[in-house]
């Protein structure tokens, strides 16, 4: 950055205030004082100008330089992102930590992209074919579970390929490419620049119609998210946000994993980014790394960063999205998001509505929801940006503003239950006050699973356990014996159902994911189990034995089955049954 | 360094608080150390708040108390706060601004450390791994403390917390490594310092412990430095001399109540209950000094220790601390008034860290069902409680009796431990069967059939 634009006048926190001498632009990036601290233009008044300053501000002082080239912070997009972990504003922090120690050091300049690896390209099209934004120019095998494919970049007009590189080993800075348009020649590189805060087009959006298979039996079978589509996941501390998010990130069938871990814990990252190295994925035996990016901005580092870590998150998702790809973006957690909104506000001195957030907070949670979902890509095909985002409510308090406000914007909402994590009933996804709107969107891919038959179970079980709440509360005043039999049976299945069912360790070797068809056949034995003992019951059969049944016990500990044993127990389910009748 | 730096000024323009804003000055770098000299040559700290174009905001360490407009001179350094930091401060008491209290000169200062510290880089960090054995069956067996984490005591006044820390302290040494403490006491009684140092003198660690101190009189606002002084003693402790460093932090609540204090001085917009918003970040500034470093030997372990205002764990600081720690321990009123000790809430607490250290090859294969199962058991113990205090236990069916049972003997026989008594984890591990299996086998779902048929004491 050659330029100086203007010089600090005023360093309060990292929001420093600017006199300009040059224009600059609403999103510019700047570089302020002698180390050159990256920052972004986030408010002008006649010539001051307000940067938020993405690194720590300490001994700037009035009178420093501010330099810009006057062009919005951008993303680098390219091969070289999947495996790799990178900083809110995409600083590579491996590279950086080779550079410059253990800690983090101030005014660093380091690309995002390595500029000496080596890609293997290989061309898809040829000199002379016409070119529209979004189109594949090529491939590179990035990892050995995602093709890399070469795009477009989305703001390059149509026009005529009038080069293309052969197929062989360039570094990402290479120029692959050349469009002629409207009379420019406009050349194109194995990575392209995007602005971080601008959503990143394409054709229009579609509905979703596959669920996002997780591998957790809660969300698969009573909760599901669909491919595209967007969950809250709020939660007090230690309710099971992170585990929640790092399951997903593990098993989940998404091609492309994006964690973005906003303001939370160092180790946590150390713990997804070492595990990942050793974990596979179990539907393509290939290590989890190869298909995920991470986003560290921790809770220690510095706050203007943090707000932009998500921005630099769901971009990334998007460049993966328009290669045809079903994303999946885990964000952990929007509340440090909106809190580092609030101080950023609050530093600008703008007025605060509820508990200090600025009137803007809605506007931004919409922004950010609204580039989540399944959409036609500029170049027909289709690619989706699942959005699974937790939320840290003060005090597990649904009712604040953050809470509150999300719930507008997504479809699926997983609330975690503070009694439920006491008692260590993990995932700890209340079963009455979560919900699911995608459930009608899948049910067809559900449905020819399991002939039609999982919305009906569903609904049993959703509609017992509702019941069952009702009754727990009468069992809190006068006791369960007043109950007759019939009721009681309803107390025990949901009592199968919630501790052999629901409950699933994540740091179970074998329960930790649960494919769906075990899951489907889990949920059938406990729905034969109940249908059978309602018939037995009206027969004489008591609860007590019921409970002694070797049925009942095998169903308590169904999880550690396997499915050709559990297919098994499952026809002899009523048999069974049968010899409990005196 | 700047010449303008060495420039004196004499005028301010306004003291308000622990503030003072001055004018006319030039090249004052934001969030540097100010030192102000009164006429009787006594010198204090401040920091740059704010710096303008001709003016600065100065927060004073020591409190403005006797500063007039005129009477003093104000000298801005250039650097931010800075601790001169040795093997020597090792066996060292200081003030949390880090003069000594002993008595003795100033350790000579191998470097000059930015107290404020530097974020680790979380690709430079290494997870956490090694078990400490604190000797107490609540927390080995069911909240496992693991070296590098940063494990706070929620408690309340007048519960034994510091008791706690000190037991934790005395037991879990691991002999011939390198091992230290460092101790910062933010807004502390006398007493409670005194305690801390005759029980570092009776475990015969004294040589091994830094201590920075803050007492209750000791003005506020230096109250927000300590943990900085202490945490960068433990950083060059643990990154530079290879130990093992254990950081207790003491009372994070008055600490959080100086912040709350300085925010509201310079009229800034709270958040909730008057903290300021930047509350969790300000915290996390603190705590995430802790964990290991990649090829490094030593670590930092963080014991925090704060009071709930109320005993309300949803109160902004304990809620704060709770999202940035790796899991909480909860001192709980009941248990303490009916004579338990340690009075640890087991359900509510929590160890992050646990997971991924216990179990086949870490510590024993059966000990994560076996905490599990007590958890869970345990949480019907409650509910059956409540019912029973209602209906009355005469009600009750056989198995909820039996529940009932099982949690007596829980918090008699597991939960209560001697304050000097050192439990190996085997044998809290077997302690924890033993009161497991007052329950039917059947009950104990979260166990595999096997483990069961080699570890429950079946009646003969
Ligand atoms: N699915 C799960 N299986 C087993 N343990 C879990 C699960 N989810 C959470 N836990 C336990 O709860 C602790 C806290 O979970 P975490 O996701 O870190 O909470 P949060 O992010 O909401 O604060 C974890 O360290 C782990 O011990
Ligand atoms: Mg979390």
């Amino acid at each position: 950055m050659a330029d100086i634009v203007g010089k600090i006048i005023r360093v309060n926190g990292p929001v420093v205030q600017i006199r300009c001498k040059e224009t600059i632009k609403m999103l510019d990036m700047v570089e302020v004082g002698d180390l050159r601290l990256v920052g972004e233009v986030v408010r002008i008044k006649q010539d001051i100008a307000y940067a938020q300053v993405y690194e720590d501000t300490t001994s700037l002082k009035a009178g420093d330089p501010v330099y810009s080239d006057r062009v919005p912070l951008s993303l680098e997009l390219g091969p070289g992102l999947l495996g790799n972990i990178f900083d809110g504003i995409q600083r590579p922090l491996e590279k950086i930590r080779a550079m410059e120690g253990d800690f983090i050091a101030r005014g660093i300049h380091v690309e995002a992209l390595d500029r000496e690896k080596k890609w293997h390209f290989i061309p898809v099209k040829k000199d002379g074919e016409k070119i529209a934004p979004g189109d594949i120019l090529g491939e590179v095998q990035e990892t050995s579970l995602v093709k890399h494919k070469i795009l477009v970049p989305p703001d390059v007009p149509e026009g005529m390929l009038v080069f293309v590189a052969q197929e062989g080993d360039y570094s990402v800075d290479y120029k692959i490419a050349e469009i002629e348009t409207g009379g420019n020649v406009i050349p194109i590189y194995m990575y392209q620049k995007w602005p971080v805060r601008k959503h990143r087009p394409y054709k229009q959006k579609i509905s979703a119609d596959t669920p996002l298979i997780t591998g957790q039996r809660v969300i698969d079978t009573l909760f599901p998210v669909a491919k595209g589509g967007c969950v809250s996941v709020p939660g007090g501390f230690g309710t099971g946000k992170t585990v929640v998010q790092h399951q997903l990130a593990k098993w989940s069938d998404a091609e492309v994993v994006v964690f973005v871990g906003c303001g939370e814990r160092g180790n946590e990252m150390t713990d997804v980014l070492a595990n990942f190295t050793k974990l596979v994925d179990p539907r393509t035996g290939k290590l989890l790394l190869e298909r995920t990016v991470f986003i560290a901005n921790t809770s220690n580092m510095p706050v203007a960063a943090r707000e932009a870590s998500i921005y630099t998150g769901i971009t990334i998702a998007e460049y993966f999205r328009d290669m045809g790809y079903d994303v999946a973006l885990m964000a952990d957690s929007t509340s440090r998001w909106a809190e580092a909104l609030r101080e950023l506000s609050g530093r600008m001195e703008e007025m605060p509505l509820e508990e200090g957030f600025p009137a803007y907070l809605p506007a931004r949670l919409a922004e950010f929801y609204e580039r989540g979902g399944r959409v036609i890509n500029l170049n027909g095909e289709t690619g989706s940006i699942t959005v699974i985002a937790s939320v840290s409510p003060p005090g597990g308090d649904f009712s604040e503003p953050v809470t509150s406000h999300t719930k507008r914007f997504i479809r699926c909402f997983w609330a975690l239950d503070r009694d439920l994590a006491y008692s260590r009933h993990y995932p700890a996804i209340s079963w009455i006050d979560s919900y699911s709107e995608y459930v009608d969107e899948i049910r067809q891919w559900w449905d020819s699973q399991t002939d039609g038959k999982w919305v009906e179970y569903r609904n049993i079980i959703l509609d017992l356990l509702q019941k069952e709440q009702r009754l727990q509360q009468i069992v809190k005043l006068i006791g369960p014996d007043v109950l007759p039999n019939t009721q009681k049976l309803i107390l025990e299945t949901c009592h199968i159902f919630k501790n052999a069912f629901l409950q699933q360790s994540a740091f179970d070797d074998t329960d930790t994911y649960c494919p769906a068809r075990k899951q489907f056949l889990m949920f059938n034995a406990i729905i034969k189990f109940h249908t059978k003992a309602e018939e037995l019951i009206k027969q004489g059969v008591g609860i007590e034995e019921l409970r002694e049944s070797s049925v009942y016990q095998s169903l308590m500990r169904m999880k550690e089955e396997n499915i050709d044993e559990l297919e098994k127990f499952i026809n002899s389910i009523e048999q069974e049954m049968e010899k409990l009748k005196k | 360094m700047n010449m303008y730096n060495l420039r004196q000024y004499t005028n301010l323009e306004e003291i308000a608080g622990q503030l003072f804003v001055i004018k006319n000055i030039h090249n004052v770098g934001y969030n540097e150390i100010v030192e102000i000299t009164e006429e009787t040559g006594d010198i204090r700290i401040g920091i740059t708040l704010e710096v303008g174009e001709n003016y600065a905001v100065v927060q004073v360490l020591g409190g403005t108390s006797g500063m007039s407009l005129k009477n003093c001179r104000v000298r801005f350094k250039g650097k931010p706060l800075e601790f001169g930091v040795s093997s020597q401060i090792l066996g060292r008491i200081f003030d949390g601004l880090g003069n000594p209290l002993d008595g003795l000169p100033k350790p000579v200062a191998e470097e000059e450390m930015n107290v404020n510290g530097m974020a680790i880089n979380p690709a430079a960090r290494d997870y956490p791994e090694n078990i400490i054995e604190t000797g107490i069956s609540t927390i080995d067996v069911m909240n496992t403390l693991v070296r590098g984490q940063k494990l706070p005591f929620f408690s309340g006044s007048g519960l034994p917390h510091d008791m706690i820390a000190a037991q934790i302290v005395r037991q879990a040494r691991v002999e011939g490594e390198p091992f230290c403490i460092v101790f910062a006491g933010m807004g502390i009684k006398y007493d409670t310092a005194r305690f801390f140092i005759r029980n570092f003198e009776d475990t015969g660690v004294l040589d091994n412990v830094v201590m920075f101190l803050s007492l209750a009189d000791s003005p506020s606002l230096t109250r927000l430095m300590t943990p900085r002084f202490a945490l960068t003693a433990a950083e060059f402790l643990a990154f530079r001399k290879d130990m093992h460093v254990l950081v207790l932090l003491t009372d994070m609540s008055n600490y959080c109540e100086a912040l709350r204090e300085l925010s509201t001085m310079r009229g800034e917009i709270p958040a909730r209950k008057g903290y300021p918003g930047y509350l969790y970040s300000d915290l996390a500034s603190i705590y995430e000094r802790a964990g290991r470093i990649k090829n490094k030997k030593g670590s930092i372990t963080q014991m925090p220790i704060l009071t709930m205002p109320n005993d309300d764990i949803t109160h902004p600081i304990p809620d704060l601390t709770g999202y940035i720690t790796e899991g909480q321990i909860i001192v709980d009123r009941e248990l303490h008034a009916r004579g338990i000790y340690p009075p640890i809430a087991v359900l509510p607490s929590l160890s992050r860290l646990m997971k991924d250290n216990i179990g086949t090859n870490k510590t024993r294969e059966d000990h994560p069902s076996l905490a599990s199962q007590l958890f869970a058991s345990y949480a019907r113990n409650r509910e059956v409680k409540a019912i029973a205090s209602i209906i009355g236990e005469e009600e009750l069916s056989a198995l909820d009796k039996l529940y009932l049972k099982f949690g007596e003997i829980f918090e008699e026989k597991f939960v209560n431990q001697g304050y000097n008594e050192r439990r190996t984890l085997v044998q809290s591990l077997e302690l924890g069967w033993d009161v497991i299996s007052v329950l039917p086998p059947e009950e104990l779902v979260r166990i595999s059939q096997q483990q069961i048929k080699q570890r429950y004491r079946y009646k003969k």
